[in-house]
């Protein structure tokens, strides 16, 4: 008996140790192999980051001068180059010291990158990142003095190198190549500003703050002027609507950002929001909208400029459904006329460009947007006169 | 007492010098395995633009009548939002998209296979597809919770002969299995389809009902009686080796590529000829839609050699 059971002790032995040395082993295993994963990965990607910002931003007076134009494999620029050399967008990004790692580095990676220039305005100076600081605190009252600033840093600094400046939340997320289609078709010498149109309060109606504006050349002078004058004054911290009442009295027009579908281009909330959202019928946006409100596909243009509260890892998502994303050889149901400013300039045409028969098939839709384009442009003329 | 502790211990002992040593072989051993399985696990990548470039006329006319596409996508009244949301989005898309639904709901039209089973389900409706294929020569294989770009899916097989077995997706391995992921859509030929469906026939290489305690998934099972056809999975890649079929959503890859390549968060995350992407709401997947058949940056062209018109009577495209 006593044999049997020594021997049954010894087998029962046998297997237990076994068991324990794979768990151990296994265990020393899986922790090595993630151990000398990681580190290795952060240090390269800090080491990364400074290159790639090296590569594509000149840092001069406290901005970002863009290098190259991001460009990306298998793609022909030609147009956006075109649109890029003649329609010179200022990009002023407003920050705060909290807020640049968690919401501005994300614009410096993604969106900015398509400006000719961008300054990020904060209350503090940071040579660094580069942010400029205006004599300001942080804070929702103080947006418009923010704004009322950086609009005369910009003019003073940058006025000469730029046509259009724009303006933009750290939660907003820009297509700016869309902005300069919108923008190539009216000149930067006429008093003008796009955004999104809301009407209350002013008659000619104001540009949503969040969603963006952009101001032309003539238009920020007058600003900067009015305040020189007096004619325009820190009158609330509502920056947005002030902003839009001084626009008024100075003799800059509210301009019609839509396409030439009348779809709107610059968004007050997130795209999930206009595609698929349904507001209540008591939220405030109704009786704010300009235009006649569309939810669902329509509310929202192919060529859209901007979306709103679009935090860090949602500016990347846009990033890669605008520039990186796409469909094979797919043949876009929206045709957009080519600006004026680009049929004045008579870029020759790259080869494959003209697939002329499937051109027709689409060429119905094309001339009706070219007519409303012309209509569009009439329009303003009459607004403008 | 005591002769038997010192024998649990020695015994102990023993077992733990032999782990050891057997995990010692095993790694000499798997060092060189998996370098072999390295080379048989098949990579398919599409032609690349200068490849495109080099074919003749009469190619290119013929190509877009070859790379058409009839999909399945395997529903349920349980997924009835995603149902609706794949019916009226990517779906479209197809050459032939036709719905196979365990029972049939009032709301959304759909063959209705009557099974509850999923693998007896699947394996009905590849026959049916088969039988109704026409002259469409790719199968894809979807749940609604997939969304697919199906523009994509035709460039990856553009230059793939369909009279050859194709089994191309996401491919994982089971022990000696390499199957194809079923969230990530399942893509196959013509011939692959034929091959399949003889297969059904024997019982005991691929049965219809399993006998084994333990239920097999379903992608297991097909890549099982595709292998006994000698149809062995593919894993679809763009031409910088990425994975073009996704289990995971936009998003969450996304984040995931915030924290494992902070200095380069898109260019790492996804491929820009991305097929498939799982795992989202059916809003996600609107903003999807218009994301990849709409939004886009003025005056940057691809002049692509090939040209996919958007489907009829669809404003979300």
């Amino acid at each position: 008996m006593k044999a049997l059971g020594s021997r049954f002790a010894f087998y029962v032995g046998f297997v237990v140790g076994t068991c324990t040395l794979y768990v151990l082993l296994r265990q020393v295993r899986f922790t090595r192999n993630v151990g000398s994963v990681e580190p290795e990965a952060h240090e390269k990607s800090l080491l990364e980051m400074i290159e790639e910002e090296n590569k594509n931003w000149k840092k001069e007076r406290s901005a970002l001068f863009n290098l190259n134009h991001p460009h990306h494999t298998g793609e022909d620029g030609t147009l956006a180059d075109a649109l890029y050399k003649s329609v010179r967008i200022l990009c002023w990004v407003m920050t705060g010291p909290n807020n640049l790692e968690k919401k501005a580095r994300h614009v410096k990676a993604t969106w900015s990158r398509h400006c000719n220039i961008v300054v990020f305005i904060s209350s503090v100076d940071d040579p660094d990142f580069p942010t400029v600081g205006l004599n300001t605190k942080e804070g929702r009252d103080q947006l418009y003095w923010k704004t009322i600033r950086a609009f005369h840093y910009v003019m003073e600094k940058h006025g000469d190198e730029a046509d259009w400046f724009l303006k933009a939340d750290d939660d907003t997320y820009v297509v700016v190549d869309n902005l300069r289609w919108i923008l190539a078709n009216h000149s930067p010498e006429d008093p003008l500003y796009f955004g999104r149109r809301f009407k209350p309060y002013v008659k000619q109606g104001y540009m949503s703050g969040g969603a963006g504006y952009v101001l032309s050349k003539e238009a920020l002078r007058r600003f900067v002027e009015g305040f020189r004058t007096k004619v325009c004054t820190h009158t609330s911290s509502v920056e947005d609507l002030a902003l839009g009442q001084c626009m008024e009295k100075i003799g800059v027009v509210a301009g019609d950002s839509r396409d030439t579908l009348e779809r709107e281009t610059f968004h007050p909330f997130v795209p999930e929001s206009h595609l698929t959202g349904t507001f209540p019928k008591t939220f405030w946006y109704w009786n704010y909208c300009y235009y006649p409100i569309v939810q669902g596909p329509q509310c929202c243009s192919d060529l859209a400029v901007s979306f709103h509260y679009v935090d860090a890892s949602h500016m990347y998502l846009l990033e890669y459904y605008t520039y990186h994303l796409r469909a094979f050889g797919y043949k876009y149901r929206y045709q957009p006329p080519k600006p004026s400013v680009i049929q004045d300039l008579n870029a020759p045409a790259p080869d494959k460009v003209e697939i002329g028969d499937i051109e027709e098939k689409l060429g119905a839709e094309e001339q009706e947007g070219e007519k409303k384009s012309h209509e569009h442009n009439e329009k303003l003329k009459q607004i403008s006169a | 007492m005591m002769s038997e502790g010192s024998s649990f211990m020695k015994g102990m002992v023993l077992g733990g010098i032999f782990c050891l040593v057997m995990s010692f072989f095993e790694n000499f051993n798997s060092g060189t395995h998996s370098e072999v399985h390295e080379h048989l696990h098949h990579h398919l990548k599409p032609l690349s633009k200068d490849e495109l470039e080099k074919l003749s006329e009469s190619q290119m006319s013929d190509l877009p009548l070859q790379v058409r596409v009839y999909c399945l996508i395997m529903v349920t009244p349980k997924l009835l939002v995603h149902w609706a949301t794949a019916n009226d989005t990517w779906s479209k898309h197809c050459d032939k998209s036709v719905f196979y639904t365990s029972e049939s709901s009032k709301a959304l039209e759909a063959v209705d296979l009557q099974e509850q089973d999923e693998w007896a389900r699947l394996r009905k409706a590849i026959k049916h597809a088969y039988e109704n294929a026409g002259d469409l020569r790719w199968f894809f294989v979807a749940r609604p919770t997939t969304f697919a770009i199906i523009e994509n899916l035709k460039y990856l097989v553009l230059d793939k002969d369909p009279s050859q077995p194709f089994y191309i997706g996401h491919t994982e391995k089971s022990g000696e299995l390499d199957y194809v992921e079923y969230d990530s859509g399942i893509v196959l030929s013509y011939e692959a389809m034929r091959r399949l469906i003889e297969m059904f026939k024997d019982e005991d290489r691929c049965p219809e009902r399993g006998h084994a305690l333990w239920k097999t998934s379903e992608e297991k099972q097909l890549a099982t009686c595709l292998k006994y056809s000698g149809v062995f999975a593919e894993n679809g890649e763009d031409a910088q080796g990425k994975g073009l079929f996704n289990k995971k959503s936009v998003s969450s890859l996304i984040s995931d590529s915030m924290g494992q390549n902070p200095a380069d968060v898109v260019e790492a995350c996804c491929s820009d000829m991305a097929i498939t992407f799982a795992g989202m709401s059916p809003s996600q997947m609107q903003v999807l839609m218009y994301g990849v058949y709409r939004l886009r940056p003025y005056g940057h062209d691809f002049h692509d050699s090939l040209t996919f018109l958007p489907p009829k009577d669809s404003d979300n495209d």
